[in-house]
């Protein structure tokens, strides 16, 4: 019985994310198409080595240089997974003109909308992997493989992935109610979550009066877990969460996930109907 | 019989100048109607500019750099606009229908462009401002501006030939379908690297830097740094007037060639029947 109700949300989970890895890969050749999934995440780490390498003149022995770049990394997670979920909303209303069809197939469109995002994060997979390579090949960023905690480090990547799944249909709500704008919202979204996020420099460089948002963004707790999990010595030699298990820090990390994934299912109805109100399924807007 | 009065027709420059502004007028009008833009093309950028400040506080970078970020952030918006409204715009106005009806309209495609050109450049200008303004503010970024008619010049320069590129650029997308939207995607961050948004261009290698001075951004960037900061000069890629000198040859390259190009690539499309077509 529960395996037949299942059915229509393994469904239509499954099939977005055949059509969304089609869509994202099939304009073109698989060589050209693995070459663009690097040059963008590699030169977006290179900005920082460059920037860090400027001030620093090359230092990248020094442990925040690791920090810097696993969170940095790692970060590209958020972009991709919040961009894939979100940005189909409008790629389906604006670009294929399909939105409106979906609402009268049997597809759940939540559902829907989390499967158009595996193929984004199968490619920031893919893109984390070769960053980090190169930063363990060419960067001297230390991670010994024979002393990751490989059961933390998949714990948490995957509650992670979930976390940002909820964070990404949040955002895909707020889109529905919202024009085309010119670029990527989910790009745009995490961007500004960067900041908050203790990805790329410990919280205590933020203002007193700002750091309670990274205490309260899920992605904080969860990058700490992932740098904690590769290279222990290095993250913890930072003061943010010194004073936190990996424990402590995995109960946090999944209630703020569990907290957002009941925001998300709120907010996404809420916007949802907002838009049926006011017409929105099919608008189409671009100027 | 009531007789048919004529509809008076605008010809030669006057309609040229009818088809720019109409053009430009979406560009100014629609912000106006959609205020969530000044959320997401004005506070989400500004903290993902502050980002970059706060790397450079935490590895005690010297405050001149805080600036160079704020000024770099600033001017991202500009590259936005040239990729996502100059360039692939031809692209989404084919998939919107809208490339037939410019074509079989009598104006010139330059003006078309023109006018994208000129309406984005007004609508960015503010925004930019902005993020600079508030940026510099929140920042306490110092400047020392030694020429303010150099640095006019430079950032009219840089943005004639920016949106020349654009403009030559958008004609190279009508003959895109779908990667159109990639290209576009993937030419942000590399650009943001080679052109120095973050850091001064003078840290690459000599022909990286010349390579990457193609791109009118990253020697109007460099130009404007030594122009308001103490330290600018010294981290310069070459002499602000060799830079002016450059930039003004690239105004030229740049219109001329989308002149050219456009009109290439219009009997192209036309001949291969891309106008209308939409492989989605």
């Amino acid at each position: 019985m529960r395996a037949t109700s299942l059915k229509p949300f393994v469904r239509s989970f499954h099939l977005a994310a055949w059509l969304g890895w089609q869509i994202e890969s099939n304009w073109a050749d698989p060589f050209l198409f693995a070459i663009y999934s690097i040059i963008k995440p590699v030169s977006a780490a290179a900005i920082l080595v460059v920037m860090y390498s400027v001030i620093t003149h090359g230092n990248f022995a020094a442990p925040i240089f690791s920090y810097i770049y696993l969170g940095n990394a790692f970060y590209i997670f958020v972009g991709q997974v919040m961009t894939g979920i979100s940005w189909a909303v409008i790629d389906d209303r604006e670009h294929y003109k399909t939105m409106k069809y979906l609402y009268i197939a049997p597809v759940h469109f939540p559902t829907y909308l989390l499967g158009r995002g595996v193929a984004r994060f199968i490619i920031a997979a893919f893109s984390v992997l070769i960053t980090i390579l190169f930063g363990v090949l060419f960067l001297k960023v230390q991670i010994d493989l024979t002393e990751v905690n490989w059961l933390l480090f998949f714990v948490s990547l995957m509650i992670g992935v979930i976390m940002l799944a909820m964070m990404g249909l949040i955002l895909a709500g707020v889109l529905m109610l919202l024009v085309h704008h010119e670029f990527g919202i989910g790009d745009a979204i995490a961007g500004a979550l960067y900041l908050f996020s203790g990805a790329v420099f410990p919280l205590e460089v933020l203002p007193t009066s700002l750091r309670w948002i990274g205490f309260v963004n899920p992605i904080t707790y969860w990058l700490e877990l992932l740098r904690r999990s590769l290279v222990g010595q290095v993250a913890q030699a930072f003061p943010t969460l010194s004073t936190l298990s990996n424990m402590q820090i995995l109960i946090i990390l999944i209630t703020l996930s569990i907290t957002f994934t009941i925001i998300s299912g709120y907010c996404f109805r809420w916007c949802e109907n907002l838009a049926r109100e006011r017409g929105l399924i099919d608008v189409v807007t671009n100027y | 019989m009531t007789p048919i009065s004529r509809v008076h027709k605008n010809q030669g420059v006057k309609l040229f100048i009818q088809t720019v502004i109409a053009r430009a007028y979406p560009r100014l009008i629609g912000q106006q109607r959609e205020k969530s833009w000044m959320f997401f093309d004005i506070v989400l950028p500004l903290l993902s500019v502050s980002a970059y400040v706060f790397i450079y506080r935490a590895i005690n970078a010297p405050e001149d750099y805080i600036g160079f970020v704020i000024i770099g952030g600033a001017m991202t918006a500009f590259w936005m606009n040239v990729l996502w409204s100059m360039s692939s715009q031809l692209y989404w106005e084919k998939e919107q229908g809208n490339l037939a009806l410019y074509i079989l309209a009598p104006n010139s495609m330059m003006a078309i462009l023109l006018g994208m050109a000129l309406g984005g450049m007004a609508a960015t200008t503010l925004r930019a401002a902005v993020i600079m303004i508030i940026g510099s503010w929140i920042f306490n970024v110092h400047y020392a501006v030694v020429s303010f008619s150099q640095l006019f010049l430079v950032f009219l320069l840089a943005m004639v030939a920016l949106y020349g590129l654009g403009m030559m650029s958008s004609s190279v997308y009508l003959l895109l379908s779908r990667e159109a939207w990639h290209i576009s995607n993937l030419a942000q961050e590399p650009i943001y690297l080679v052109s120095g948004f973050y850091f001064p261009i003078k840290n690459f290698n000599f022909w990286i830097a010349a390579g990457a001075s193609l791109i009118p951004l990253t020697l109007g960037l460099d130009a404007m740094r030594q122009l308001v900061f103490t330290t600018g000069a010294s981290l310069g890629f070459l002499s602000v007037p060799i830079e002016l000198g450059i930039l003004s040859i690239l105004c030229i390259l740049f219109l001329v060639g989308s002149r050219y190009l456009i009109g290439y690539m219009e009997k192209l499309a036309i001949r291969e029947g891309r106008l209308t077509e939409s492989r989605r």
